[in-house]
């Protein structure tokens, strides 16, 4: 039996809007994923940790404060610092589009902006297996 | 029209005693009101017949308890609600140019965004402040940035909501001292603090210390407000957040109220008289889409309110039983696809705000969903406000919706579903226990999951988004917020740390620390003087960190 994917739905910086991250960490774990959930105001640092600790194949972001331009590169550039190459980072929130392309560039490898289904999550998911 | 005599009575009663108290001191804004076809409006349309022991026990007349049809006997006849637009954003000097421009727009009364960094208590320097300066609302470090904040704002002709939380007592200080250099005494100052901290626990996330020292802060505000600053609501009761974070309405009332019973509760207990601060109690709820069922929330709220302080702490004054309350139209809602279309959601939510009597009113912006809103964005939103105030005629009469059968009905229904949950949350031990075992949270966790669930099956349709769909490229007239803000903030900050007397802050942060180990003691006065010496925010609040310790959620999931 092949090892299910586990994904980490994370906060990173002060913002506690955690309706989208809690919806998206239990849908997917009804999907059938192993889902852990880091809770509001976490540091990227304290994420990576998380992410590395627990061994997990994703790591989702979650943001509407704004600072996702500063906070989600800072997430890919400290697994990169950790050499850490197989963990896949996406991201949501309220982006406005032109950060988007910034943001790919930037090693974020999908962004699901508000009213996205949750079926394009689980098909990226699944692409990128 | 034959009119039963005792609802004619009653009527002229009210006219005599309860209407005259507010229109000889506040006269009516038409002398005569009337509809498109030039019939009059009455003031307010009671029953012709009917049960009116029942009538005055459901609704009774508007400025008189229960407080059914509305707080003020004659509603917006009187004076229209307060339009307040809740607008901050990058450097105080930003702030303040658009408050300004909201003036003259014709809004009136401001309402302060703060950053996440200082509504956390985090100097714009801290680590954890990288990248949130001045994007959610306005970044303030020290008094140095409120007196920019507020430069050129009449403080004694405007009233000012400030959405601030677990540091509100420091925010107030500073709104005091900036009003008393501009030469205004503070008892003369007219606003709202949002300072409720219990639903930051289950909702909003901007918490910094354990429940029972925010409590303390809590009651610190509303003993200080009482006796300094008497024209100020002391507090603002928050649904909104829980509304936002996937709660129903049901949910929205009932865990707000239960939160003002804690409050009200931990009032008590600190020895403070109801009487000297439950009239400046105030509200704040959210206006969603579903507009017979919103209306009919408002109406329940007003009610439960009235008989929780009557019946549960024995108030004696009207004006303590009155809920009072400030409205925003549901930021939730909006969507990213066709964003014009959000202008009619905001129509809709703004109709159920003021068919529910509300005091005063935000309407967001049609492009919230994607960035923070542009400058012809918030004129639309204060537009339509506008155009429902002038133009469509619901503020001709009272409580134009009181005696709808179906709004009747649903009024006693959400009232009977509120109880339960208020039963359920006294069984639990109240409201912070409540919270701390995670049951207020799974609720409505529950009810944000199915909402999604039926958007995502299509059962609830989201026109543009699970039907309706056009292939559309973004909106391109983003506001952008400067990237450097946070380098600017941390040099204004580093500045001032220099030019100010550093013997005397360090004095007085002292000071405070000495107070916060007497439990009997009132925080504000050492912390007006703390501020008033330029200490910062992040000064301020660390000193209560290290006295009071910090809270850390417990993920439920």
């Amino acid at each position: 039996m092949t090892k299910k994917i586990r994904i980490l739905i994370a906060k990173p910086g002060l913002d506690g809007h955690d309706r989208g991250a809690k919806y998206v960490a239990r849908a997917l774990k009804d999907a059938g994923y192993e889902v852990i959930y880091t809770g509001i105001r976490q540091t990227p640092e304290a994420i990576v940790r998380t992410a590395i600790q627990e061994d997990v194949d994703f790591i989702g972001l979650s943001l509407l404060s704004g600072a996702h331009n500063e906070l989600f590169p800072k997430v890919v550039k400290l697994l990169k610092d950790q050499e850490v190459d197989d963990i896949v980072v996406f991201g949501g929130g309220i982006i406005p589009e032109s950060d988007i392309s910034f943001l790919k560039e930037n090693g974020i490898q999908a962004i699901f902006t508000s009213g996205t289904p949750i079926k394009d999550i689980i098909n990226f998911i699944q692409s990128c297996k | 029209m034959a009119i039963d005599k005792r609802f004619l009575k009653k009527l002229r009663d009210w006219e005599a005693t309860i209407l005259k108290s507010v229109t000889d001191h506040f006269p009516e804004r038409e002398t005569k009101f009337t509809t498109g076809s030039w019939i009059e409006a009455e003031r307010v349309a009671l029953p012709e017949s009917g049960d009116f022991e029942r009538y005055l026990e459901k609704s009774g007349m508007p400025g008189e308890y229960p407080f059914t049809r509305g707080v003020q006997p004659n509603m917006y006849r009187g004076r229209l609600w307060t339009m307040r637009q809740y607008a901050g954003f990058g450097t105080a000097e930003e702030s303040n140019e658009r408050y300004k421009y909201l003036l003259a727009q014709g809004q009136t009364g401001l309402s302060i965004a703060f950053d996440l960094p200082t509504q956390i208590g985090y100097d714009s320097d801290h680590p954890a402040a990288e990248g949130e300066v001045g994007k959610v609302g306005v970044a303030i470090d020290t008094l140095q940035d409120m007196e920019i904040l507020f430069d050129n704002i009449p403080f004694d002709q405007v009233s000012t909501s400030m959405t601030i939380n677990a540091p509100a007592a420091i925010l107030l200080a500073m709104y005091i001292a900036v009003a008393e250099k501009q030469g205004i005494a503070r008892a003369k100052l007219n606003g709202t603090l949002q300072n409720d901290i219990l639903k930051e626990y289950i909702a909003r996330g901007t918490y910094i210390f354990p429940p029972k020292p925010s409590l303390k802060l809590t009651t610190d505000i509303f003993e200080y407000c009482s006796r300094e600053v008497p024209r100020f609501n002391s507090i603002s009761i928050s649904g909104y957040h829980i509304r936002e974070a996937g709660a129903t309405a049901v949910q929205e009332i009932a865990f707000t109220l239960a939160n003002g019973i804690e409050y009200v509760k931990a009032a008590l207990e600190a020895g403070l008289p109801l009487d000297s601060y439950a009239d400046r109690l105030s509200f704040f709820f959210s206006a969603h889409n579903d507009l017979l069922e919103e209306v009919a929330k408002f109406r329940a709220a007003r009610r439960i309110w009235a008989k929780l302080m009557k019946r549960k702490f024995h108030a004696s004054h009207p004006k303590a039983m009155m809920l009072r309350f400030h409205t925003q139209t549901a930021g939730s809602t909006l969507t990213a696809q066709q964003p014009d279309n959000n202008i009619v959601r905001v129509t809709i939510q703004t109709l159920a705000a003021v068919l529910g009597g509300t005091q005063s009113l935000h309407t967001n912006s049609r492009d919230e969903a994607l960035n923070l809103p542009t400058e012809d964005s918030v004129r639309i939103a204060l537009r339509t406000q506008q155009i429902v105030a002038h133009e469509s005629g619901v503020t001709q009469t009272v409580d134009p919706l009181g005696g709808s059968y179906y709004i009747e009905n649903l009024t006693d229904k959400i009232e009977v579903e509120v109880w339960k949950y208020l039963d359920k949350i006294e069984a639990l031990g109240g409201m912070v226990q409540a919270i701390e075992q995670g049951y207020v949270q799974k609720e409505i966790q529950s009810s944000a999951y199915r909402y999604q669930q039926e958007i995502e099956t299509g059962r609830r349709i989201v026109v543009g988004v699970n039907k309706f769909t056009i292939a559309e490229s973004s909106l391109v007239n983003s506001q952008p917020v400067n990237p450097q803000l946070g380098k600017i903030q941390t040099a204004k900050l580093f500045k001032i740390k220099q030019q100010r007397d550093n013997v005397r802050v360090a004095a007085a942060l002292k000071k405070l620390r000495q107070t916060t180990k007497e439990p009997n003691m009132n925080l504000m006065p050492d912390i007006l003087t703390a501020v008033k010496e330029y200490a910062s925010l992040g000064e301020i609040c660390n000193v209560l960190r290290d006295e009071f310790g910090e809270y850390h959620e417990s993920v439920i999931l």
